[in-house]
């Protein structure tokens, strides 16, 4: 197999492992075993798989709430993830965070961040302390359309162009902060135009083609590793389910979602381009379904088997 | 021993850390090559270098988020915020990240600084130069809040801050930045956090207090005596977690307390620590604890002095207190 069709062919299944991961979530929300918050990535997944394909392990990623795939995707083990989503011990967390908590030092993943904008300085001072420390990482930043109406959004670009930092903001802008669309939220929708105003070199790109998601990103990364300073991808993405759980999507029209999903899910452009390709049989296709499953099997039976946080945990890492 | 007053102790702690160990960095608005507003910073840029000593822009959310960040790497930066009236912006920061870093990555993250701030009234600062907001902090879990009130504890208070692993609000109180002088060792020397002293001993009375409003609290102690009232004054130090003991331990001598603090009265610290003690020592307890306070309004700008609880305002609930 020639490298660039292993390569699609590991983005294919990067996707499917979330989109799966994603489904059997949202199943065991309905049993009871998931509580609480749960936002989910199906249709995005894309942007997650195309940006961590150019970064390698030096780097650093900090996400948002709806964070599972770049947890996935930058290699927390599924079981870890999924242990943290029932609250149990075996967590990647400890189980202290759930859903939208998820961290892995090892990994370099800081985080799952619930507070829209809250994540974006805390990217800044890791790239600062990159520079500081002369280490060549970058760190890549994934936040919501909705976070740019934020004033961290602002004071974080300016700091890291002003600093000349190596902030790869990813911008995952699936046209609605939760309930909001776009230009109900924005005096200027069009978000590409704001970076440029702090000097930061910015790129637009279909976040439903994971391949040209991943040729953005890796310009970006390259340009960053060679001049200091940052860089900005508006990455066009759409969600295909409820912002969360209990989002009854009053707020677009079902024939809406209904076409993205019909005609720009991620998958099924890349399923066919490979197809059209020669590059993955009916077979092949199969047995990859087969894996993913066998995975998401093994991450639920780990969840299960966890421990729940000892009550004599509560108040633990507070403070040392 | 040199003589220093509180700003040139906490100029001579940053320095002596810093020179000790190169992760620690200082960041904020005109720390650098102005030195900071109240000179605090004075000389560090030129001895340590602009990556050392980084000015930033107005930005204090984005200061204390990068702080964060570099604290994830386990360095160790100072962040100053120039006025404690201006942590507002940087709040969501501090509360929601700062705060909840280790406990919500399962231990993962420890996030390791020491914010600077001047705080309190006294000086003409109007509304937003001039408040003092512990309890705000002190109501998170997570954070350690310290407020020293002269030279010595200020710097071996700072450098027990800088060794300590939680993230430390380290409050100034700028009334008394050049007011409060003292003899201060010089090298390395630490007032452990957590641990409160008496300021004055005594047998009637146990008055709480901590940063300038401390001096207000002696003042009205010394003119209680010429009235027979004999007080004991608790200097707090650190405010969070705080001296419990100390506490318990002068109100079962005197059985009676006072609490002094410039903030408001509502939700304030005072009704806290009341609590603590009633809690923990009620029937020792021979009158009402009683708090002298900043009144529950906006810091004022032309009546600042009748707001503050200064000694005037003092000494009747202490002589009310010892006779109730």
């Amino acid at each position: 197999m020639s490298p660039a069709r292993e390569h699609a062919v590991e983005l294919l299944r990067q996707m499917v492992l979330v989109r799966r991961f994603e489904e059997k979530c949202a199943e065991l929300y309905g049993l009871g075993k998931i509580r609480g918050f749960l936002h989910l990535y199906v249709g995005e997944e894309a942007v997650a798989a195309g940006v961590l394909a150019a970064l390698g392990p030096d780097d650093n990623v900090l996400a948002t709430y709806r964070e599972h795939g770049q947890a996935l995707l930058r290699g927390v083990p599924p079981g870890a993830v999924m242990a943290e989503m029932f609250g149990r011990a075996n967590g990647c967390s400890r189980g202290r965070g759930g859903s939208m908590h998820l961290f892995d030092v090892e990994r370099r993943f800081h985080g799952g961040h619930a507070i829209v904008g809250g994540g974006l300085p805390v990217a800044v001072g890791l790239a600062l302390a990159d520079t500081h420390l002369g280490r060549a990482g970058v760190t890549a930043c994934f936040f919501g359309d909705g976070a740019t109406a934020e004033g961290e959004f602002h004071e974080s670009l300016n700091l890291a162009a002003l600093w000349r930092l190596p902030v790869l903001f990813v911008c995952e802008n699936n046209l609605y902060a939760m309930g909001t669309a776009l230009e109900r939220h924005q005096a200027v929708p069009d978000l590409a135009a704001k970076p440029p105003t702090y000097g930061i070199p910015t790129e637009r790109v279909d976040g439903m083609d994971v391949l040209a998601v991943e040729d953005a990103a890796r310009r970006a990364v390259e340009r960053m590793r060679a001049t200091p300073g940052p860089a900005f991808l508006e990455v066009r993405t759409y969600r295909f389910r409820a912002h969360s759980m209990y989002d009854a999507e009053l707020y677009r029209d079902k024939a809406e979602v209904k076409r993205w999903a019909e005609e720009r899910d991620p998958i099924r452009l890349l399923d066919d381009d490979l197809r059209r390709r020669g590059w993955l049989d009916a077979d092949a296709r199969a047995a990859l379904e087969r894996g993913v499953e066998q995975l998401v099997r093994d991450a639920v039976a780990e969840a299960e088997a966890g421990p729940l946080e000892p009550v004599e945990d509560l108040e633990r890492d507070v403070l040392a | 021993m040199p003589q220093m007053n509180m700003v040139q102790a906490i100029n001579d702690a940053l320095r002596v850390a810093m020179k000790k160990d190169d992760r620690i960095v200082v960041l904020g608005e005109d720390v650098g090559k102005v030195g900071g507003v109240f000179r605090v910073t004075a000389g560090l840029y030129d001895e340590f270098g602009d990556d050392r000593v980084i000015d930033t822009p107005l930005s204090e959310g984005g200061i204390v988020g990068a702080a964060i960040g570099m604290a994830l790497y386990g360095m160790v930066p100072v962040p100053e915020i120039q006025f404690a009236d201006f942590i507002w912006p940087a709040y969501d920061q501090i509360v929601s990240e700062l705060a909840k870093y280790r406990y919500r990555s399962g231990g993962e993250y420890p996030c390791k600084m020491v914010i600077r701030t001047p705080v309190g009234g006294g000086i003409r600062g109007g509304h937003y130069h001039s408040q003092h907001p512990e309890a705000h902090f002190i109501h998170v879990a997570g954070l350690k809040v310290v407020c020293p009130s002269n030279p010595y504890d200020a710097k071996g208070m700072l450098l027990a801050a800088l060794a300590d692993p939680d993230p430390v609000l380290y409050f100034e109180p700028k009334r008394i930045y050049r007011a409060a002088k003292g003899d201060v060792p010089e090298g390395e020397y630490t007032v452990p956090l957590e641990s409160a002293s008496v300021a004055r001993e005594g047998r009637d009375v146990t008055v709480i207090a901590y940063g300038a409003m401390l001096y207000e609290a002696l003042d009205a102690a010394e003119r209680a005596a010429q009235e027979g009232v004999d007080c004991e004054v608790i200097d707090l130090r650190t405010l969070w977690p705080v001296d419990i003991r100390a506490i318990e331990a002068s109100v079962e001598k005197t059985g009676r307390l006072v609490v002094v603090h410039e903030a408001p009265r509502t939700c304030g610290f005072g009704a806290e620590l009341v609590s603590l003690v009633v809690e923990r020592v009620f029937f020792h307890l021979q009158a009402p604890p009683r708090r002298v306070t900043g009144f529950d309004t906006p810091f004022p700008y032309t009546l600042e002095m009748e707001y503050l609880p200064l000694s005037h305002r003092i000494l009747p609930a202490l002589l009310e207190t010892a006779r109730a």
